[in-house]
């Protein structure tokens, strides 16, 4: 059973977002994604400082079996990106909720974040 | 229903995720396939591949059938036990599929691949219209591959009364006993058995190899083994519409002797005649991403494009790998077309990687 954590919101897309205390959201891929993913190998980021609308297809996960891509959850501004997935892309699967984070956003338009699944819908999307 | 393996229930113990296969559930993995491959690598894996399908053939016109069948030559095979690897082709030269064929005591013992089980059965009993000859098949039989540096150790080890033999036994040929078979042959580029077994008596050996301390491994590594080992597989790299002598199967087809009418030998003698124009050849990408099946390539000195047939991220080079149909005069410099971006690529002379170390040019 996959690790869905209950204070993070989802996208269907199955990217995970938390919100953080200076007013960013981090981004990240959902434990199930990377279950069906397998090993990651290349992770391909965005620019910092890169403006991003919600939906966009801003990162590439790529792993043994498959690439996919990642889009952005809500809408603004890249603030930071995990330069670390460049040499360590196994800790998206290994911590995907922690060290294998993808980048950070700062949102342009708060109310985007509520267009976004909480742990039980987004458990239940993952059951169908 | 999905069809499962005598294994089926050692795979969910052992915490495998297991997959649809051609109809069978089968594992993909036991966590990490790429742990999986480096074990083959370094130390001993095994494979469950028992819905691979094995077929025996018996009555007096078994050689004189095979010597139509297959476009390899059986009288090759002078000792029991031996194997030969060889393509089943169509009166087109296009490969049915590829498999083993043994020597056995009663006549031959054939392993085709699972995915064209029906479509080789139903050739194989058309072709065998008016030879002596009986197939069948044996689903009452398993099959584990045991890879590794340490596979034959290993299986000494659990066999002591036979460590001798299995010292002695050559790659390519098997050791068998009633219907037990021990095969030096493998799909991953390293020293190891293919072990045909009872159904009945799989799960107990399974568990045996288990507490020997081999690793269970999924079909995804074995798919980056065979690929770094340079071997094809069916229906990715090879199907009924490609030639053996485009898919780096040349070797398998025996044209000597000339007067034997293998069923593909005209076809092939005339593309050979009007010069052949495409050939499988291994592909390393020089940047970061992992090339596809299905991705063009492209050369700067030919317009006539080349396409990847199976493509992975190779856990032992760390890059993309891949074989890709390409034509056969071209330069080692190409592109390949991956996400809408053009990627540096080399052409490269296979295999990739042999008994653990990289051996491509």
């Amino acid at each position: 059973m996959s690790n869905i954590p209950g204070d993070l919101k989802y996208a269907s897309s199955h990217e995970w977002v938390r919100s953080e205390s200076e007013g960013t959201v981090t981004v990240g891929i959902s434990d199930f994604a990377q279950e069906q993913l397998g090993d990651v190998v290349f992770v391909e980021l965005p620019e910092v400082g890169a403006e991003v609308s919600a939906g966009d297809a801003i990162a590439v996960v790529e792993s043994v079996k498959a690439a996919s891509d990642i889009y952005a959850p809500v809408s603004g501004e890249i603030v930071e990106v995990n330069e670390s997935l460049t040499d360590s892309p196994e800790q998206v699967n290994d911590d995907p909720y922690e060290n294998g984070w993808f980048f950070k956003i700062k949102p342009s338009d708060g109310e985007e974040m509520n267009d976004l699944m909480d742990a039980e819908s987004y458990q239940d999307s993952c059951a169908e | 229903m999905n069809q499962r393996t005598p294994l089926y229930e050692n795979h969910l113990q052992a915490g495998a995720k297991m997959v649809d296969f051609s109809g069978w559930d089968m594992p993909i993995n036991y966590g990490s396939q790429v742990v999986e491959h480096e074990i083959v690598r370094t130390s001993v894996g095994m494979f469950d591949v028992s819905h691979m399908t094995v077929v025996d053939l018996s009555g007096p016109d078994s050689k004189t059938y095979l010597q139509k069948l297959l476009a390899n030559n059986v009288d090759k095979l002078k000792t029991l036990g031996k194997a030969l690897y060889t393509g089943m082709l169509n009166a087109d030269g296009g490969v049915i599929d590829d498999l083993i064929v043994y020597l056995t005591e009663n006549g031959y013992r054939l392993v085709v691949n699972c995915a064209t089980r029906e479509k080789d059965l139903k050739w194989m009993e058309s072709v065998s219209n008016g030879y002596e000859v009986n197939l069948t098949e044996r689903p009452d039989l398993a099959m584990v591959a045991v890879q590794g540096p340490e596979a034959i150790n290993t299986i000494k080890k659990m066999y002591p009364e036979l460590a001798d033999q299995f010292t002695n036994l050559k790659p390519f040929n098997a050791l068998m006993n009633n219907d037990w078979y021990f095969a030096r042959t493998g799909y991953t580029g390293e020293d190891g058995f293919e072990i045909i077994l009872p159904a009945d008596e799989a799960s107990d050996f399974w568990e045996k190899l288990l507490a020997a301390g081999v690793k269970p491994c999924g079909l995804a590594a074995r798919d980056t083994l065979r690929l770094e080992a340079g071997m094809n597989l069916y229906g990715s790299d090879m199907d009924e519409s490609v030639s053996p002598l485009q898919a780096n199967m040349g070797w398998t087809v025996a044209f000597d002797p000339s007067d034997r009418d293998f069923i593909g030998r005209e076809a092939l003698e005339t593309e050979k005649a009007d010069g052949i124009k495409m050939k499988l050849a291994g592909l390393i990408l020089e940047g970061r991403g992992v090339m596809r099946a299905g991705q063009q390539v492209i050369f700067p000195d030919s317009s006539v494009k080349g396409q990847i047939t199976s493509g992975t991220f190779s856990p032992s080079l760390k890059v993309s790998i891949a074989l890709a149909r390409i034509p056969v005069d071209t330069g080692s410099f190409c592109e390949v077309e991956m996400r809408g971006k053009l990627l540096p690529a080399r052409v490269v002379k296979l295999p990739f990687v042999r008994n653990g170390k990289p051996v491509y040019e």
